[in-house]
């Protein structure tokens, strides 16, 4: 008899409706999981425990009178802790914004609610979802379930490994150079980037505008497809979302890949990708050819300055994005200044880790007069490039198959003093956000114990075939049954 | 007051104009943006800068600025984009304010303005769009409160090229650009609220040569007045200046003739770029350097806004709703109407005492010229005496039209008409009502008056006599005073003086 929360989001949602189990027991079970292992693991940076049991009461008696229950009723959800959940602590993990509790809740989250998912709490993510392993989180460190040594990749680590620890069957994160895909590739779970303008970003707080979005962690990618469902909307309050309605992406779900046709850009082949990395991707390329796939290779010449123009790009809004953050209105402010410049110089100065501080000076340098041209705008003209590389594959190819990230979880501290390393973990990734269109990452092997994981990328706003495609591969191997050890 | 003539130094004048839309809500969110609200109580997400909080475009706004650029002859940029604008202030609660920088909404465009009886084409160099900051009250020292019902309110702002070379023209610049933004209903242009701000960059530069040197910008300026007075003042002070600095005489002096008269600080004679106020007090500009930063605002596209696409549509239909503009106007009152200059400018100058006008004599069939004989006139003088309460306003148009008719037809007399314009103006009654109630019809028929004329000339036989034989025809009012008196006054005098005459036998 199968543990609660060893089951799926699916199954779980199907229990409660069809009356097998309360959304209460489920509730429990979960909170019980939590309070056993996140002392080890140490994802959440606030439990939502009466918020989770309060909801879970409203849907077994909502469902008691026989009344229709919504989607994710009774499904526990975990919320990365930059998204706005109205007077509950909203931390970005950082010690900026001190004990902030926004009086709104982000759109995201009110669809979430809406859905009847049980919100079990905030996660961890590095500061300002600024780095690749929630090791510049300036509260804590999360580790990877995989191995308790070892980071789960970043910005989103602690939903990441909420989902592979089984403390919660899902949870939402955020990307804007790779922060779900990676932490999904480490952890061993789905993650999914949906196309730029696909999810409201309204009431997440924003690192990089034009790049920023959120997405579901899962341990299938049916999973992932209902949670996707319920945050896929157009929202009027943010202006850059897609007027699209949005489909059912279980109905994709087919299996049926044959005759798809797959890219596999050459680029990312290129050294500095792990042995076994890439070992298991080209393993998992031979079984899209089984399932009936086309697969061919192919180029997009112009990744390789990718990552650059997004450590351009990026901070340059980010640096504007965090300008807020002065001790005026929320979160800390250092009351020892006298005047108005030495409260924001000490409030920033003590509120802000390291890496953020790096970021906005970058950014702020990169956009500053005389240098905007050289820098700012040029990265904005290499992005086109990028973009368009992507374009011209999407006239032949109907997805494309890369590594998630070069590497599997590295150790607590090994890269902290190489900021350069740390930010090559984005390589296979950033070009996706610059080119603003979707991607999964789905697990696809296992080196020395530690995940791996296959990147697919669809066309834009396709995120239908490309959730096809990972959902036929995933139920065509066995890597998805694979669970940590804890 | 203009330079005088003689100086050979000129002031180079561009003016940056700010005015607050006219919208039920603010430029990026729903708040309500009325004036005077308890601080703090017309503020959201969005407009407090909150974490996660995004824009979304005020539609109304845009159509504002378009039609006002189409007003200025601008052309209109289709892709117009919005830009950050960043620095740190804490009445900006982003720590950027949301502007446009190198795609504004129009640019390219001009407004003629009358300075002293000539026509002057100043160029607008562009209209764009942007949001207001809160706004800062400095209670005791060292403490400051932030009211944030202002933040993200819509701005217009509209800079024009340096082609203004007087505070005169600066003067008439102001008050036709203002006119033009009431006309069309896109602000109601009041300095004093702040619904209008002005802040000139004035430098100088000798007379003949096309240089551009260090500018000033003057900033709180709350008032026409001061604005005339500030370019004034600075422009006396940077020609003394100018003067120092090249040694050379371009005949600039310390005193400005005013009104009222103004002595430059010659201790201040420093030219530089920088920002200045107006002090009323001394009457002169004083420099508001501070530790003052170099203004780098690392404008960038807004990330968060797509670009508002202007298409062909939306252009025709904001020109087609476009009013018949204060020039246009004055033209056809003059051309048309036969107005004189003046008097057209006089009701042109607001669009509702126009549109009063107009409304009246389109009810009208006589010449228009008595009608704005009358709302200059009495009209004015009542509604001004009113505080110009357009709400407590009882006299319709047509109801004028009227009046205006009935004297035409001689039912009643011009003073009479006088009269009774001013007891429609207090009970909204139509006249011909009041004509009947007061019971005022002009006695004006030979046949009514000429057995009144019998009666006056029964008991006036001296006065007759005077008149017929010793030529005192002075002594003919005194006749024509007695018929007015019983017929108590309803009486045209003009043909009882007529009717006097011919029974006097004197034409």
């Amino acid at each position: 008899m199968a543990e609660l929360w060893e089951l799926s989001a699916r199954a779980l949602r199907d229990a409660v409706a069809s009356g097998d189990v309360s959304c209460r027991e489920v509730a429990d079970a979960h909170l019980g999981r939590i309070e056993l292992l996140d002392g080890q693991v140490r994802a959440f940076v606030t439990l939502t425990t009466d918020e989770a049991l309060a909801q879970a009461d409203r849907w077994d008696q909502a469902r008691a009178k026989g009344e229709a229950l919504p989607p994710l009723a009774g499904v526990p959800i975990a919320l990365k802790d930059n998204f706005c959940t109205r007077d509950i602590r909203t931390t970005c993990s950082s010690k900026i914004l001190g004990n902030w509790r926004p009086p709104y809740d982000a759109t995201v989250t009110t669809l979430v609610r809406e859905s009847g998912a049980l919100m079990v709490g905030k996660t961890n993510m590095d500061e300002f979802a600024m780095g690749s392993s929630t090791e510049n989180s300036g509260l804590f460190v999360t580790a990877n379930p995989w191995d308790l040594n070892r980071v789960p990749g970043g910005s989103s680590g602690g939903s990441a490994a909420a989902v592979a620890a089984r403390m919660a069957p899902l949870s939402l994160g955020s990307d804007t150079g790779g922060s779900i895909r990676q932490p999904a590739s480490l952890c061993g779970t789905v993650g999914v980037k949906p196309t730029y303008g696909r999810v409201s970003r309204y009431g997440l707080v924003a690192y990089a505008s034009s790049l920023d979005q959120i997405g579901p962690f899962a341990r299938t990618v049916e999973d992932a497809a209902l949670l996707l469902n319920v945050i896929s909307k157009h929202d009027p309050l943010d202006s850059t979302s897609a007027p699209l309605a949005t489909p059912d992406y279980t109905t994709s779900l087919t299996g049926d890949i044959r005759g798809l046709r797959v890219g596999v850009p050459k680029e990312y082949f290129a050294e500095g990708i792990h042995d076994d990395v890439r070992a298991a991707v080209e393993a998992a390329l031979e079984v899209f050819r089984q399932l009936g796939a086309i697969v061919e290779e192919t180029t997009t010449p112009h990744v390789e300055y990718a990552l650059a123009s997004y450590y351009i790009i990026a901070p340059a809004e980010a640096s504007s994005n965090l300008a807020r953050y002065d001790g005026v209105r929320y979160g800390v402010r250092d009351f020892r200044a006298d005047d108005v410049l030495s409260m924001y110089e000490l409030t920033r100065d003590e509120g802000f880790g390291p890496e953020v501080k790096e970021r906005i000076m970058l950014g702020t340098y990169a956009l500053s007069a005389g240098y905007y041209d050289a820098y700012y705008e040029k990265a904005l003209r290499v992005r086109t490039l990028v973009k368009q590389d992507l374009d011209r594959c999407w006239e032949r190819f109907d997805v494309l198959l890369t590594p998630t990230s070069p590497e599997v979880a590295f150790r607590i501290g090994e890269k902290t003093n190489d900021p350069l390393a740390m930010k090559l973990s984005d390589i296979c990734t950033i070009p996706i956000n610059m080119a603003g269109t979707c991607a999964a990452s789905v697990p696809c092997g296992f080196s020395n114990g530690l995940p791996i994981g296959l990147q697919i990328i669809g066309r834009p706003f396709e995120e239908a075939t490309m959730l096809r495609a990972a959902h036929a591969y995933e139920q065509a191997t066995n890597w998805h049954q694979r669970t940590a050890d804890l | 007051m203009a330079m005088a003539v003689e100086t050979k130094i000129q002031a180079v004048v561009g003016m940056e104009v700010h005015a607050e839309l006219l919208t039920e809500s603010k430029m990026f969110c729903g708040c309500g943006t009325q004036f005077g609200a308890p601080p703090n109580t017309q503020c959201c997400p969005v407009c407090l800068g909150l974490p996660g909080s995004l824009p979304v475009p005020n539609h109304r706004a845009v159509d504002h600025v378009l039609r006002t650029a189409l007003a200025l002859n601008c052309t209109i940029n289709r892709n117009s984009i919005f830009h950050r604008k960043n620095y740190f202030y804490p009445d900006l609660p982003k720590a950027y304010q949301i502007s446009q920088y190198d795609i504004p909404i129009g640019s390219d465009g001009y407004l003629d303005v009358h300075v002293n009886g000539e026509i002057k084409r100043v160029r607008i160099k562009r209209v764009h769009l942007e949001e207001d900051t809160g706004k800062l009250l400095h209670a005791e020292p060292g403490t400051t409160f932030v009211d944030y019902n202002r933040s993200g309110v819509p701005l217009m702002e509209i800079v024009t090229e340096p082609d203004i070379h007087s505070a005169d023209e600066a003067r008439e610049y102001l008050i036709a650009l203002r006119r033009i933004l009431v006309y069309i209903g896109a602000s109601d242009g009041r300095m004093e609220q702040g619904s209008l701000r002005c802040e000139p960059n004035i430098s100088v530069r000798p007379v003949g040569t096309d240089e551009l040197n260090a500018k000033s910008e003057l900033k709180n300026l709350n008032s026409f007045r001061v604005v005339h007075l500030g370019i004034q003042y600075e422009t006396a002070r940077q020609s003394l200046g100018m003067q120092r600095q090249r040694g050379e005489d371009y005949g600039a002096t310390a005193t400005i003739p005013g009104p009222p008269p103004m002595k430059v600080d010659l201790g201040d004679l420093g030219l530089t770029q920088e920002t200045r106020r107006w002090d009323d007090a001394n009457l002169k500009t004083v420099s508001m350097r501070t530790k003052e930063y170099a203004h780098d605002y690392r404008y960038f596209p807004e990330p968060d806004l797509v670009p508002v696409f202007f298409d062909e549509a939306w252009i025709e239909r904001a020109r087609q709703c476009l009013p018949e503009l204060p020039e246009a106007r004055l033209n056809r009152y003059v051309d048309q109407i036969g107005l004189p200059e003046a008097d057209a400018a006089v009701l042109v100058d607001e669009c509702e005492v126009a549109d009063y006008f107009d409304a009246a004599t389109a009810a009208y069939s006589g010449d228009a010229k008595k009608i704005a004989n009358w709302v200059q006139g009495d009209w004015m003088r009542l509604f001004n005496a009113g505080s110009r309460n357009w709400a407590a306003l009882k006299v319709q148009p047509e109801q004028l039209a009227q009046l205006v008719q009935l004297v035409d037809e001689g039912k009643i007399t011009g003073k009479i008409a006088k009269d009774l314009f001013e007891t429609m103006w207090e009970t909204g009654k139509a006249p011909a009502e009041l004509v009947k109630e007061q019971g005022i019809e002009v006695v004006g028929s030979e046949d009514q008056l000429n057995p009144i004329i019998d009666q006056v000339f029964g008991r006036s036989d001296k006065l007759v006599a005077d008149i017929l034989e010793k030529g005192q025809h002075g002594k003919i009012n005194a006749l024509v005073g007695q018929v007015m008196g019983a017929t108590k006054g309803k009486a045209d005098p003009a043909l009882v003086q007529q009717l006097i005459r011919k029974r006097l036998g004197l034409d």
